[in-house]
Formats: structure tokens, C-alpha cells, sequence
């Protein structure tokens, strides 16, 4: 596991006992920390890439982090484009990537 | 041939529309005789352009066909009207009932009463037309010559115009053809012209690229009024087409507001408004961006193509309000076939810059 | 409430903008899109994860801590955070309150007597082969992740670009856990010193600056942290994520030397060349921008827009320091305060100092004009629409077009959902240098984007409260 988060344990900061938060990405379970945002869930968890591009068809995930690329979006609990880093995730959510906006034609 | 352009070419007008190539917004009479004579231009363009503009961004055309859509009972009685008189000049304008209107675009809302599909509508990325245009000039001996301002005429003894003095010096020519969008009515001034051309500002708001695609262009059936208005006040009439992009166009304003083209998000709320109420389920789109632009108005609302009523030599071409893409290569056929003395291929009389109906109303 | 100041952006400038504001006695509104105060720069954990000491993660913890808790407890500062600025124009700022991107957001229109804009920078990335693989992040996001998450992005990781900013990145992620396996900053020793050090005197206004600085670059990283000069990341890569770097040596024109090539396997690595200013809201309110494309500020941190300020990195890439100096001169003059109190000598001391520092900072790490020659015809410039550098030099071939309106349109580059933040000035500058006469034409620009913050058509549709149109009769 190459991206991940901060050992709780050790962390220098002296965080509080973190509360597990479970979201649906693409039909697959992810375990996250509640006050992560949807990105911050899945890249803790080693997803780097989360959706493909429309016209070349190559990975994506999270990219500036910050709300300005655009890179990261994804479809919450069916509301479209919403941006990964920008969205604090809830338990339960369910992340969709539609290779949607996507595969139509060039 | 030499091209001038105070900025850049294609950076005003030119890349600010839709590129409505349309035939269902014309009742019948000069204007739809130009329309109709332009479509069989435009037909043909797209396959020459590539042939001879090799590596060329491809000019998206789309013959997709146009909706036109009328939500009460009283636009359905002027759709009618319309396509009736349409139909008698000999435009393809086909009823589709409601049914069948949701089953060709299934965003539409199932309250409409009733639709008209044009099959000759089509769509052209202008900006990209319009310099693949420019680049078949170029290849053809024309000279671009760009951030060059027209600042007067140059004339010979007997006050024919022979040219213009510009920032960059002075450009000799047997003629000078004014293009210059709304802004025609400015320049024809400068070189002692008479042309009332004035802007009519307009909004669209563009969506992130969507899944689904509107495969045609849509309308509200007001668009088909609001082309016609003469009101200076906000109007709105509702345009929704996917780009080849993916994006959805949706539009559009019309006001006179001079060259204003600072936000006004009125516009763009209304533009929303509209947009939401003949496609329900475009409510949650995103739209990414809004951008204006200016259409050249004339008061007649038919374009003017022809002479300048007293300076020899002085030529127009320009006048097509929100219709400039569409009627360009038809406009451009008539204004050479004037200038070479040649018979046109249609009526040029009715485009004339001293027709009665431009004349100032005292 | 109708606010005597509005403050957009609620990083140092801003908070420091609202509370020089509120001393003046003016009621304040400050907003951020952000769920917290803070801005990138002291972005932190949500309330959800309290932890009992973040300022480890942190430079000027405390003075952040005391700012936020006085205008959190002021009752004439409303702070709505989740407000996201939609527009400018005539009749106000107009705000969507609310979840990011969300739906049916609450809709503000604020008129204010005047208008602070603190909307902040965010990094610049210059393309390199491979940069749109997962596992690439702009140095700032890695940082955001550290910081306002704990989460780090790789195990073995690089750090590279241009500016004193990579320092505290590298130290983010070090402190995270991260093995960092270099920082690379592409302009040579001989420059940053001659720069750095040209007239020392300068610095002496700036301590806590250097100190900084010198914190990171001899104290914290050193001897865990290479650091090198003169080299960039000038390839990266991998399939489906990225695996590993290649490294070159660099002339001082940025233009890779042939040889120096060194391959590092990884799996993150993180870039920034510098900032791009955030100024869409400020071109929307009209303000006037200088030749290098920042916000033009007078020494009072007025815009040339009547009752608009600015404070903070649109108006010049500084560090927080230069920021909240900003934002206090720019919030006490907002609010009626004289440009010549007493109170603000502090404050223009530091401007003064540090904007010297800032601007020879500025040319130390300049972005080299020959770094395109690291490009492939196959590089991604425009990550949205996925245009490759080869398609924007056959797209100005074919063309010829000197106009930025048809070169976008013609090749879609910044076209898509990030509206070219992220390729803007890159491919402007492509273009550029390969149009005919080696300039475009005319004032188009990337950075105009009437839409600040996108916006559902569905919440747009409720700001309608006009007559709707004639609906004439069809004719």
C-alpha cells in the first residue's frame, strides 16, 4: 500500500478516535475516516484513479486537490459532477464513474 | 484580396453564436430564399474545406434536423401558421405529435402541445468555419492582415473610394467590402457611407459535457417571434443542441444595450428559466460557462448586401443579425456577383442598403 | 444584513482584511467556499476530527487560532463558509450557500458599501510527458491532502518544480511519512543565489521570512531531504499509475542537457512551477490587471474599480506574510479607516519589505523559456479535453490564426470543466510563441470566466425574477 493515511496512532498532531465511514465506489466498498472527503477516502485507500477521460479512455483521480482541476469529479448518490476533493463524504454514499460524459462520440 | 480585422479575425461575433444554419426561423420572403440558397452552399462546404484545407480542424458540421416546440395552445397556433406558409414556399417542415417529439429527444417536457421538425436545420461550429474560410482565402492569394484599424477612406479625385488609411498605412483597393458584424455601422461611417447596422447583445450558457446528447437543435416556439422583434428590451427564446464536444448549448438573450458586454445575470437566469421549463431534466446539469456576444442588427431584420447608396466603390455585406453564419456563403456569392457585374443566383434588390424599409423613420 | 465590507476568501489576506475591517467598526460579511476558515495555507482537519495539536502541522498557528476565534465570536462578522461566489455584477455578488457542486444551494445577492477580493492563488503546473497519470498531484494538493486529511499520497516520493513553496511541501510529506527521495527545483544555484542574495540588505525587514526558509531548506529537511537545483522531472512514468521518473539536468533556460538523465522509481510525484492568481471575480468586478497578470493594486490596495480592494496573492505572489499585510491595509481603508493611521505603520513596513523579498523570489525561480523542450508532440497540455502539445502546434500550422477565441475553439484546449485554470497560461504561451508575428491578437484571455464556480441550470433558473419575454404573437 503506497498512498494511505497517517497511522492514527502515531500521528504527532494527537488526533481523537477517528469514526469509520464505509462509501460505495464503482459497486466496491471503501473504508474512509468521517471529515475525509470522497477523494481523501479513496486515496487513503490506495484508489488512485477513479474514472477514465471521454476521449482518450485513460485513468483519472485526483490531481490539484483544491477544486481547480476538475479532474477528480464523480457522480454522488446520483447527482452528477461533483468534485471528489470538495465533498466531505458521508457513510453510505455511493460514488459513481460513468465513463459516461464520456463515451460518446469524439 | 485583403483581409483586415482591427483584433483578430474570427475573435467577435463570428465566435460568439451557435452556428445556426436554420431554415425554421424564416417566414417566407427574401430572407428565407437567402437562408435556403446558403444551406445548399453550406452542404457542399464542409467536403471542399477538408479537401483543400489538409490537416484542418473539421468544421463539425451537422445536418441534424431542427425541433421547434410550442408549450400553449397560442404558440401552437403560430407554429402552425408558420410551417403552413413554410411549407407553401417550400420548406420540409413535418407535425410530429407529442409522442413522437419525447421519443426523438426525451428531455423535452411532456407538457409541450405540439412540434415542428425541420429536417434542413443544421449546425456548423462558426469559429472554426470561419477560419477554415479564412484559410481558403489565404491559400487563394488573400492577404490577413490582423490588429490593423480602419481610421478613413482614401478616395480618388472624382470621391470614389479606392482604398483605406489604416494604423498600419493605407490599403489600396478597387473595392471595400464592409463585414465588420455590428460594428458595419461604425466603419461605413468612417468612409462616408450611410448604414444603420447596430448591436443586439446576446447570453449563452454552456453545460459540462454530458452522456446524453440532444440530437437536435431544440426551440421554444417564441424564438421564432423573438427573432423578429423589434424591441431593444431583455427577450428570451430557448435554444438547447449538444456541440460535438458533448457540451449542450443553451440560449439565448437579446438586448440593446450598445457594446455593453459586461454580466448580467438577470440574462442568465432567464435564459435558465426558460431552458428548465421545455427540458425538465436538464434542471441539475452543471453549466460551466456563459459568454456574450454582439449580433448586427438592422431594422428590417433582413441583411444588407449591395452598394452603398452614394459612395462608389463602398460595398456591404453585413446586417444578419443572429444569422450571419448561416447566410455567409450565400451573402458572399451575391456581394461577388455584384461586384462583378454578374447575374445572382437569387432576388438581391430585397438586400439593398437603400431599400425604403432601412430608411430612417423621421 | 447588507455589509459596510465584504471580504471573498477567508485564507491570511482575508481574515486579516475582515478584522482590520471590524476595527474600523465596520460590520463585516466573509466568505470562503471552503467548510473552514483558513484558505490553503492554513487548511486544517474539519471539526469532525478534532485533534489536540495541529499547529505541529503548521507556521503561525497561533496568530491564525487568534484571528479565526475573534471574528468567530464577533457578532457584526458574519462568516459563511460553504458560499460559493457565482458572479459579479451590477446588482451584487452573487453567492450560492451551500454543499460543493451541490443542488438547490441558497442563493445570496450581497451589495456591500465595499469589496475586499482575497480569492487566493493555486499552483502551476508545467506539463511534463506523463503527467496525467494517477499518482501525479500538484504540490499543493499533496499538501492539502497532508494537511487537511492525513492522508499522503505515496511512499516514494518527488517533489519538483520551481519555488520556495516545494520546501514546505516536501516537509508536509515528510512529517506524514512519506520517503521524500528529492526535491527538484529547476533553477540553477547560480541564480537562486545571485537573486536571493543580490542586495541582502532587503532582508533585513523580512526575519520572519528568511527564518522560515532557512527553517526549511538547513533545519527541518536537511540531510533527510535532498535538494536539488538545476534539475526537473522531465518524463514520468507508468500504465495505469506512476511508477517512475525520469530527472534531468537543466540549462538555465530550463531546456533539459542531454546525458543527465536519471531514472528514480516512485509511486507519487508532486509539481508546481509557482501560482496562477485566482482573478475571475476580479475581472467580473472590472479591476484593471497589471502587465503580469496580477490584480493592479495602489499602495492602499485599492483596484481601479471604486470600492474594490485586494489583497493577498492576486495581487502578487508573496507568502502569508505579504498576504495578511495586505489584508489589514486593504480591510482599514475598505472600511472608512485613513489610508495614514497609525495602526497600519506596521503593516506597510511589512508590505514594503516583503514585497521586495516577493519579487526576487519571483525571478530566482521564473519560469525558463525554453522548458517546452521536455514536451512530446503526444504531452497532454489541456488535461480536460485532452489536447496533446501536437495538436495545438498542428492546429496553429493549419490555421494560422492569431486569435486565442479561434485557437481554443479550433483545438479545444481549455475548453472543458476546469475552463483552463490548470493549461490557461501554458497553452496561451505556446500559442504564443508559434503564432504568426510571435503574438496573438487582440485582449482575449483565459482568465476571463463569467462563471466563477459552476452552477446547477436548475438554481440558475430561480435567480430569474424579471418580466419574462414578450412572447409576441408569431409572425
Amino acid at each position: 500500500m503506497v498512498a494511505r493515511p497517517v497511522p492514527f496512532a502515531t500521528d504527532p498532531i494527537g488526533p481523537g478516535e477517528p469514526t469509520p465511514i464505509t462509501i460505495t465506489v464503482n459497486g466496491s466498498s471503501v473504508t474512509g475516516v468521517l471529515g475525509q472527503t470522497l477523494a481523501g477516502v479513496m486515496i487513503a485507500a490506495d484508489v488512485l484513479a477513479w474514472r477514465t477521460t471521454r476521449r482518450r479512455g485513460r485513468p483519472r483521480g485526483a490531481f490539484c486537490g483544491i477544486g481547480v482541476c476538475f479532474d477528480c469529479v464523480v457522480d454522488v448518490n446520483g447527482q452528477r459532477d461533483v468534485r471528489a476533493c470538495q465533498r466531505r463524504a458521508a457513510s453510505g454514499d455511493v460514488v459513481e464513474t460513468p465513463t459516461s460524459a464520456a463515451s460518446g462520440d469524439q | 484580396m485583403v483581409v483586415l480585422d482591427r483584433g483578430a479575425a474570427v475573435s467577435a461575433t463570428s465566435s460568439a453564436g451557435e452556428g445556426n444554419l436554420l431554415v425554421s426561423d424564416k417566414a417566407p420572403g427574401p430572407e428565407l430564399a437567402l437562408a435556403t440558397y446558403s444551406l445548399e452552399l453550406w452542404r457542399n462546404l464542409p467536403a471542399a474545406l477538408a479537401e483543400e484545407l489538409d490537416g484542418f480542424t473539421s468544421i463539425e458540421f451537422d445536418p441534424k434536423g431542427g425541433l421547434v416546440v410550442a408549450t400553449n395552445a397560442d404558440e401552437s397556433a403560430g407554429l402552425a401558421r408558420l410551417a403552413d406558409a413554410q411549407r407553401a414556399a417550400g420548406v420540409r417542415a413535418q407535425s410530429v405529435s407529442v409522442a413522437e417529439a419525447l421519443e426523438i429527444e426525451p428531455h423535452l417536457t411532456p407538457s409541450m402541445t405540439s412540434a415542428i421538425y425541420y429536417p434542413d436545420d443544421a449546425q456548423v461550429q462558426p469559429a472554426i468555419a470561419a477560419e477554415a474560410l479564412l484559410a481558403s482565402a489565404r491559400a487563394a492569394g488573400a492577404r490577413v492582415l490582423v490588429d490593423t484599424t480602419i481610421t478613413g477612406p482614401l478616395r480618388d479625385a472624382a470621391g470614389r473610394l479606392e482604398g483605406v488609411t489604416t494604423n498600419h498605412g493605407t490599403v489600396e483597393a478597387d473595392h471595400v467590402v464592409v463585414a465588420a458584424g455590428p460594428w458595419s455601422g461604425e466603419v461605413a461611417t468612417q468612409l462616408g457611407g450611410t448604414l444603420d447596422v447596430r448591436p443586439r447583445k446576446g447570453w449563452l450558457l454552456v453545460t459540462t459535457p454530458m452522456a446524453h446528447r440532444i440530437t437536435h437543435k431544440v426551440y421554444d416556439a417564441s424564438y421564432v417571434g423573438a427573432v423578429q422583434s423589434d424591441s431593444g428590451a431583455r427577450q428570451v427564446a430557448t435554444v438547447i443542441e449538444s456541440t460535438a464536444s458533448g457540451t449542450v448549448l443553451i440560449g439565448s438573450s437579446r438586448e440593446d444595450v450598445g457594446f455593453d458586454s459586461s454580466v448580467d445575470v438577470a440574462a442568465w437566469g432567464a435564459i435558465a428559466a426558460r431552458a428548465v421549463r421545455l427540458m425538465p431534466t436538464l434542471r441539475d446539469t452543471s453549466i460551466m460557462r456563459a459568454y456574450c456576444g454582439f449580433r448586427p442588427f438592422s431594422r428590417d431584420h433582413l441583411p444588407v448586401i449591395g452598394p452603398d447608396r452614394d459612395v462608389a466603390g463602398l460595398w456591404y455585406a453585413t446586417g444578419h443579425e443572429g444569422a450571419g453564419i448561416g447566410l455567409a456563403p450565400a451573402t458572399a456569392q451575391l456581394v461577388t456577383a455584384l461586384l462583378l457585374g454578374e447575374p445572382a443566383a437569387i432576388a438581391v434588390e430585397p438586400f439593398s442598403s437603400f431599400r425604403s424599409t432601412l430608411a430612417k423613420v423621421a | 444584513m447588507t455589509p459596510d465590507v465584504l471580504v471573498i476568501g477567508a485564507g491570511p489576506a482575508g481574515l486579516a482584511a475582515a478584522l482590520a475591517a471590524r476595527r474600523v467598526g465596520a460590520v463585516v460579511v466573509l466568505l470562503d467556499a471552503s467548510d473552514y476558515v483558513g484558505g490553503q495555507y492554513w487548511r486544517h482537519l474539519p471539526v469532525t476530527r478534532p485533534a489536540r495539536n495541529q499547529s505541529v502541522l503548521h507556521h503561525g498557528w497561533s496568530n491564525f487560532s487568534a484571528m479565526r476565534d475573534e471574528l468567530e465570536s464577533d457578532p457584526r462578522c458574519e462568516i459563511v463558509t460553504g458560499a460559493h461566489v457565482v458572479a459579479i455584477d451590477g446588482s451584487g455578488v452573487h453567492v450560492l450557500v451551500g454543499e460543493s457542486d451541490g443542488t438547490g444551494r441558497e442563493r445570496r445577492v450581497i451589495r456591500a458599501g465595499a469589496v475586499v477580493l482575497a480569492t487566493g492563488a493555486f499552483d502551476r503546473v508545467l506539463p511534463v510527458p506523463g503527467w496525467d497519470l494517477p499518482g501525479v498531484f500538484t504540490a499543493g494538493g499533496a499538501q492539502a491532502l497532508a494537511k487537511g486529511e492525513r492522508v499522503v499520497v505515496g511512499e516514494r516520493v518527488v517533489v519538483a518544480g520551481a519555488g520556495p513553496f516545494l520546501l514546505p511541501v516536501a516537509a508536509s510529506l515528510y512529517q506524514a511519512g512519506c520517503r521524500v527521495l528529492g526535491v527538484y527545483e529547476a533553477s540553477r544555484t547560480s541564480r537562486l543565489l545571485r537573486h536571493w542574495l543580490a542586495r541582502p540588505w532587503e532582508l533585513l525587514g523580512t526575519p520572519d521570512k528568511v527564518g522560515e526558509l532557512a527553517h526549511y531548506a538547513s533545519g527541518q529537511l536537511r540531510g533527510r531531504v535532498p535538494y536539488h537545483a538545476g534539475r526537473a522531472v522531465t518524463a514520468i512514468h507508468g500504465e495505469s499509475r506512476v511508477t517512475a521518473v525520469t530527472v534531468s539536468a537543466l540549462d538555465s533556460s530550463w531546456k533539459p542537457l542531454a546525458g543527465t538523465e536519471r531514472t528514480i522509481e516512485v509511486d507519487a510525484v508532486c509539481l508546481g512551477h509557482g501560482f496562477t492568481p485566482r482573478l475571475e471575480l476580479a475581472i467580473a468586478a472590472g479591476c484593471r490587471l497589471t502587465r503580469d497578470r496580477f490584480v493592479e493594486v495602489d499602495a492602499d490596495l485599492r483596484t481601479s474599480v471604486a470600492s474594490y480592494f485586494a489583497a493577498g496573492e492576486i495581487t502578487g505572489i508573496g507568502g502569508v506574510d505579504l498576504a495578511l499585510a495586505e489584508g489589514a491595509i486593504a480591510g482599514h481603508v475598505a472600511a472608512g479607516g485613513a489610508p495614514t493611521d497609525v495602526v497600519l505603520h506596521r503593516a506597510r513596513r511589512a508590505r514594503n519589505a516583503l514585497g521586495r523579498f516577493a519579487a526576487r523570489l519571483a525571478s530566482a525561480h521564473a519560469i525558463g523559456p525554453n522548458w517546452s523542450t521536455w514536451l512530446d508532440p503526444s504531452t497532454i497540455i489541456c488535461r480536460c479535453e485532452e489536447v496533446t502539445f501536437g495538436d495545438l502546434l498542428s492546429v496553429s500550422r493549419a490555421s494560422r490564426a492569431t486569435g486565442l477565441r479561434s485557437l481554443k475553439l479550433l483545438s479545444r484546449a481549455g475548453l472543458g470543466p476546469c475552463q483552463g485554470r490548470v493549461c490557461g497560461r501554458t497553452v496561451e504561451s505556446l500559442l504564443e510563441a508559434r503564432a504568426p508575428g510571435g503574438h496573438l491578437s487582440g485582449d482575449a484571455t483565459m482568465d476571463r470566466r463569467p462563471i466563477a464556480t459552476p452552477i446547477r441550470l436548475g438554481e440558475l433558473a430561480t435567480w430569474f425574477d424579471g418580466p419574462d419575454s414578450p412572447d409576441e404573437s408569431l409572425r
